[in-house]
Parts: structure tokens; C-alpha cells; sequence
């Protein structure tokens, strides 16, 4: 209540005076003190584990930058569909709008030195990890800025300082690369984790199955996400798996179920898994989200009975990439259902306006905020020249050795192009 | 693993049982079984985990119980162990040594004598050595476990055997180099592996029937020594190559193409590649040696070419 007058009474006299930026910093990003309570969506289910408490606390800043970090996520997904329909992103690009809140909440519960790995889904969490929109979308376009030098695309983002491993084109392959993370910190004995994420349709990869026997055969800290969007490209999930509860797979390791669209379930079910990782070996989280619409009932009613595995219950509202409307194996009652029900901004902008933290209009300030750095950040990025050809052969080997390391004159030859 | 903490082993009883052909030895009871790790048979996983283990500064060495199991972490030496510092403009490297025994071996069967130098030679990224003594299995490993490239190593099962003098200080070979055996004059027979040894029998054969062939143990099977290569072609003008590897698509092939392709002006004759034949490795003995080449086709091959 005492945040409320104070900031009523600050806007009216300062917001003349002082620029707009500054004032809401001023407001905003300073309460770190106030503690608000906030109850997740669903409580946790748990296997073979006790789930965490359904309540957090949160301070207003924490809030802000959910709101802001989210947003500009969900921002850079959409300049990115109008890049790619503008013919400037070519190839695949596979956007994550509606997940945001994974991104943003395992952000929240952890630090950079714990490893992230993902799968080709990985715009947003290269930004969670401190990844810039100049280099996110340079990357994109295939410029020399791009944080792989243009040379990965968007399917390869990689931020090492920042303990973000990518970024990876085969689905599932990701998984063991992440046990490895997991393995290199328990070696080096450090007091880290590592979070290896993957979908509902890479669930179903032996080699899941496989680097889990391991994690757990070693006590590695690894902590394995399912982030379950329901749909592996065209086919949904009780169309593909048999036992749709993902959490419970690999019986003998213990699983979350969380809702994936609610970034403080999402926080708080990292820490706990953090906690446990580091004490226990490695536990799977199942980050998913309820079905919402007709068609989904049934299936929910089912999935009901089987569910226990840590799961991020999510939802993306763009297709499987840009080639995908999206719209051939799901209807379109069931996405705007999920948005009007469960979107993760929605959420936390309800959040910040219950709490009397910003209005409405700041909060819509704020996006336009966000809109104009994404729109200035892809100007920036369009301005990045393409890679020099000689880029062609760099980092092909360390040291950089060309075509051939050997030429017939023991000189190094490097291919000319046309 | 005694100089740099990061090397580590990881590989199918690489651990308590020493290794399937005991090249790691009591190194568990040395370093322990975290850095002598013992994996469960899930090749593609713990090859996938040694790549991640590599991103982050380790430098695991992968053992493949028999390379031919290695075939089941293709994806992940291509895709990752290959293609990750391209992919990542630089920031990751990854410094891994994938080795294990393959080749023809004993009566072993099709799917325990498979050569994957032909399968792997075209992944961008990697490395591939062969060695083929004691002496250059020590410093081949050494470098291998040194560079920061992935480097894949080709042993071979019949040659665990050999005993030689080696010192027994600390040396490093070059990895992209090849290695004369026998210098000579008349034509210049490239090989690496188990066929150096059956080339050396119709060598001394050769030698007394008057020929004076030039042997190059080529080692480096991605990128060629073509340096070395070269300069034989230059002085002898003829060239035989020996391998075991399947006749489609194997090292004898890039090998003819690289050197058609670089020294055509210095050859007298078409270069001859004698590799194995195009089928599996069959059990019986008799069927099994004339799958591979044999000394006395090596003979007739270089009576043929120096004509």
C-alpha cells in the first residue's frame, strides 16, 4: 500500500520534468525490498520426489524485469516472422513466443556459471543468457556480427562467457552434450549445474534414455527439461509416445511437473531442482501447460491419470518453424484459448497491475519501448556486412588451416571463390 | 594424463577391466574412476557427453571397444565433435581423441572388422591419424591428446601384439606428417596400418627380385601429407597404393584422386590402388585373407606397374 502512494505521488510532479526512461527506472528497478507473495497457477506433482511449495516470493523488481525481459523476447520472435516473411532470415527459424516463460523463470533460479543446452528452439534463451538483439538478429540474417560470426544461423546461437551451449539442429543429440557439462563440472568439482533442455518430440530419442542411465549411474548434477509444447512438429504428443507423461520417464530418476507458462512456477521449480541436482544427481523437469479448448479435454482428462514427470507444460503459438502455419494439426480455437488463458506475459502484467506496481500505460510504454530498441536493434543489424569469404575456411580447425594444411608446396592453399 | 588434469578416459571397461585389448591398464587404479571412466554400452550418449565435457575445457579421450561401434555416435562426431567450432564462430573447442582397434582382425566377423577411416574422412572438422608402430602409437597419441582439434586415432587389432624399443622420454609426432619407411627409387608405395607390414613382406620379396620400391607409411589419413607424397612422385614417377579399406569410397580413393589431381605431370603410369574387396569380412580364414591384400599381390602389382 505504501508503494502506491509513493509512486502516485512521484509521477505527478516528476513526469514533467524528468525523461520517462529515468522516472520508471527510478520507480521500478530500486524496490528490491518489498516481498510479494505470489501463488503458482497448479501446485507441483512430484515423482519420487517432494515437490516444491506452490508460494514465492517475489519483490517488484523481479517482477519489472520478468515483464521487460519477456516482452522483449515475445517482441523479437514477432520482428523475427516479419524478417523471415521478408525474405532477410532464410532457411529454418523456429520461434518460441508462448515459452518465453521458461526462458525468463530458469534465468531467474540460477546463475551464469550453471551451463544452459537447448535444442534449435534457443532465440530466447540466448537472450535470458545475456545475449544481445544486435547479435540474436545479425545472427539470423547471417552477418558478420551474428554471435556464431554468421556462420551458425538460427539454429546455432552460442554464448560461452555466459554458459549458454546452444543451440543444436538434431533433436536430441543435445542431451548427452549436456550430461558432458554435467560430467566437466562434477570433475572439475564445482558447484554448478547444468540444465539440458529438449522437447516433447526429442523424448522419444534412445539417447535420452541413455545419457539419463548415465547421469544417474554417476550422480552427475544435471537436470534434464522436457520443455512439452504437446505438438513434435505435426504430431501430437499421444500420437507419438505412448506414455505422454515425461516426468516419469526413466522410472528410477525423480521429475517435476511444472506449468510452463508460469515463470514463477518455472523459477521455483529450477531452484529446487538446483538444490537437488547438487545434492542428489540429476532430475527431470516437465515443463507443460494444461490444455485449454475442446478438442484438448479429453486428452487432459487422460494425461491427468498418467502425469508425473518433471515436465515444463508449455505452448507455442507459431508453428513448428517459419515453413509450418501451424494451423494443420491443432485448430485455431485452441491457440487464441491458450493465449487468452495462459499467456505468460498476460500473467505477470496481471500480476504487476494487481499489485499496483505500474498502470496500465506504463506497462504499454514499456512495450513500446522494447518495440523501438528491436526495431533499432535489427536496423543495427542489417547494417553488419556479410562474412568475407575467406570466412569460409576459418575456424574449420583451430588455428585456422584453409583447405588443405599441406599444399602439394608445403605452402597453405586457400580456395579462391568466384 | 599424468601432465594435464584435464585428460580423461571414458569408453566400455576402459575402467576395472584395464581395456578390451588392455591399453588402459591399471590407469583406474592410478587416477581413479572418475577420469578412467567405465560406460555403459550407449555409444552415442557417452561420445555425445564427452563432446559437451570438451566444450567446456576437459580433454576427454573416447575409446571405441571396436571402432565399428563407433558407427552407432556418427551423428554425434559429425554433427557436434566436427562442426562445433565452425558452427559457433570459434568459441567453442574441442580438443577430444576418439581411438579405438579396428580393421581386419582374426576371424572376428563382418561387424567386428570394419575400417571407418572411409566412413569418417569426410567430416569437416576432424582429424584422422593411423598409427601403425609402437614408436608413432606413443607420439601420435601424444599429439592427438595435445591438439585442439578432435583427432580421431586408428588402431588396429592385429597390431597390439608388436613389441619394440621405444624412449622412454616424452616425444611428440606431427600429426599431418607421413612417415618414410624405406626410401627407394623405382616407385613409391603409400600404405598405413597393418598393410605397412604386409607391403615391408613383399618389399624384401621385391628387393630380391631387383626392384627398389620407396614405402611411405602415409599416418596422416585426413588431411594427406602431400608434401611427402609429392616429392616421391617427383622422383619415382609410379605409385602404388596399399591399403584395407574397402576399394569404394575408402583413403586409396581421395588418395588417387589428390594425387592425380596434384602431380599428373610426374606420373609414368596410372596410379594402382589395391584395396580390400567390396563385401563383408567373411569368418572362414581362407575367405577372410583374400578379402584383404596379401604380399604376393602387392609383388605382382609393382611388376606390373614398373614394366
Amino acid at each position: 500500500m505504501a508503494l502506491t502512494h509513493r509512486s502516485t505521488n512521484l509521477l505527478k510532479p516528476l513526469s514533467a520534468a524528468v525523461p520517462f526512461t529515468s522516472s520508471l527506472r527510478r520507480l521500478f528497478s530500486t524496490d528490491d525490498a518489498t516481498a510479494i507473495t505470489v501463488e503458482t497457477s497448479v501446485p507441483f506433482t512430484g515423482h519420487k520426489c517432494d515437490p516444491p511449495p506452490r508460494t514465492i516470493d517475489t519483490t517488484p523488481k523481479e517482477l519489472m524485469t520478468f515483464f521487460r525481459d519477456m516482452a522483449t523476447m515475445r517482441r523479437m520472435e514477432i520482428a523475427a516472422d516479419s524478417l523471415y516473411k521478408a525474405k532477410l532470415i532464410r532457411g529454418f527459424c523456429h520461434l518460441y513466443d508462448g515459452q518465453e516463460a521458461v526462458a525468463v523463470g530458469m534465468e531467474a533460479a540460477i546463475t551464469k556459471k550453471d551451463c544452459i543446452i537447448t535444442a534449435y528452439r534457443d532465440h530466447c534463451i540466448f537472450l535470458g543468457r545475456g545475449g544481445t538483439l544486435v547479435e540474436a538478429f545479425a545472427e539470423l540474417m547471417g552477418r558478420r556480427d551474428g554471435c556464431s560470426r554468421g556462420k551458425g544461423g538460427s539454429m546455432h546461437f552460442y554464448k560461452k562467457e555466459s554458459g549458454f551451449y546452444g543451440g543444436h539442429g538434431i533433436v536430441g543429440a543435445q542431451v548427452p552434450l549436456g550430461i558432458g557439462l554435467a560430467f566437466a563440472q562434477k570433475y572439475s568439482k564445482e558447484e554448478h549445474v547444468a540444465f539440458a533442455l529438449y522437447g516433447d518430440g526429442a523424448a522419444n530419442q534412445g539417447q535420452l534414455f541413455e545419457a539419463l542411465n548415465m547421469a544417474a549411474l554417476w550422480d552427475l548434477p544435471a537436470i534434464l527439461v522436457c520443455e512439452n509444447n504437446h505438438y513434435g512438429m505435426g504430431t501430437a504428443e499421444w500420437r507419438a509416445a505412448k506414455s505422454p507423461a515425461y516426468y516419469k520417464r526413466g522410472d528410477y530418476v525423480p521429475g517435476l511437473k511444472v506449468d510452463g507458462m508460469d515463470a514463477f512456477a518455472v523459477k521455483q521449480a529450477c531452484k529446487f531442482a538446483k538444490e537437488h541436482a547438487l545434492k542428489n544427481g540429476p532430475i527431470r523437469l516437465w515443463l507443460g501447460s494444461c490444455f485449454v479448448g475442446k478438442v484438448s479435454f479429453e486428452l487432459a482428462e487422460k494425461k491427468a491419470l498418467l502425469d508425473k514427470i518433471l515436465e515444463m507444460d508449455t505452448y507455442r503459438y507459431h508453428g513448428h518453424s517459419m515453413s509450418d502455419p501451424g494451423s494443420t494439426y491443432r485448430t485455431r480455437d485452441e491457440i487464441s484459448g491458450v493465449r487468452q488463458e495462459r499467456d505468460p506475459l498476460e500473467r505477470i502484467r496481471k500480476l504487476i497491475l494487481s499489485h499496483d506496481i505500474a498502470t496500465e500505460k506504463e506497462l504499454k510504454d514499456i512495450e513500446k519501448e522494447i518495440r523501438k530498441e528491436v526495431d533499432e536493434a535489427i536496423a543495427q543489424a542489417k547494417e553488419s556486412p556479410m562474412p568475407d569469404s575467406s570466412e569460409l575456411f576459418t575456424n574449420v580447425y583451430v588455428k585456422g588451416f584453409g583447405v588443405q594444411s599441406f599444399g602439394a608446396d608445403r605452402k597453405e592453399v586457400r580456395a579462391i571463390l568466384p | 594424463m599424468e601432465r594435464d588434469a584435464r585428460v580423461c578416459v571414458m569408453g566400455e571397461d576402459v575402467g576395472h577391466y584395464g581395456g578390451s585389448y588392455k591399453v588402459t591398464k591399471d590407469l583406474a587404479n592410478k587416477y581413479g574412476d572418475l577420469r578412467v571412466l567405465d560406460t555403459p554400452i550407449a555409444e552415442n550418449s557417452f561420445t555425445g557427453m564427452a563432446i559437451g565435457a570438451a566444450m567446456t575445457g576437459l580433454r576427454p579421450i573416447v575409446e571405441g571397444m571396436n571402432m565399428g561401434f563407433l558407427l552407432l555416435a556418427f551423428n554425434q562426431i559429425s554433427n557436434n565433435c566436427g562442426m562445433l567450432h565452425y558452427t559457433s564462430g570459434g568459441q567453442f573447442t574441442i580438443p577430444v581423441v576418439i581411438r579405438g582397434p579396428g580393421g581386419v582382425g582374426r576371424q572376428l566377423g563382418a561387424e567386428h572388422s570394419q575400417r571407418l577411416e572411409s566412413y569418417f574422412q569426410s567430416i569437416p572438422g576432424i582429424q584422422m591419424v593411423a598409427c601403425s608402430t609402437p614408436y608413432n602409437a606413443k607420439g601420435l597419441m601424444k599429439a592427438a591428446i595435445r591438439s585442439e582439434n578432435p583427432v580421431i586415432l586408428f588402431e588396429h587389432v592385429l597390431l597390439y601384439n608388436l613389441k619394440e624399443r621405444i624412449p622412454d622420454e616424452e616425444y611428440v609426432l606431427n600429426l599431418e606428417e607421413a612417415e618414410m619407411v624405406r626410401p627407394g627409387e623405382h616407385i613409391t608405395i603409400l600404405t598405413y596400418s597393418r598393410m605397412r607390414y604386409h607391403v615391408m613382406q613383399a618389399a624384401k620379396t621385391l628387393v630380391n627380385k631387383g626392384y627398389d620400391p620407396e614405402v611411405i607409411d602415409i599416418r596422416s589419413l585426413k588431411p594427406f601429407d602431400l608434401h611427402t607424397i609429392g616429392n616421391s612422385v617427383k622422383k619415382t614417377h609410379r605409385v602404388l597404393i596399399v591399403e584395407e579399406c574397402m576399394r569404394t569410397g575408402g583413403i586409396g580413393a581421395s588418395l588417387t584422386a589428390a594425387i592425380n589431381e596434384y602431380f599428373h605431370d610426374y606420373l609414368d603410369a596410372p596410379v594402382v590402388c589395391l584395396s580390400s574387396q567390396d563385401v563383408p569380412t567373411p569368418y572362414a580364414g581362407t575367405l577372410e585373407e583374400w578379402t584383404v591384400v596379401q604380399p604376393t599381390q602387392i609383388v605382382t602389382a609393382v611388376e606390373q606397374l614398373c614394366r
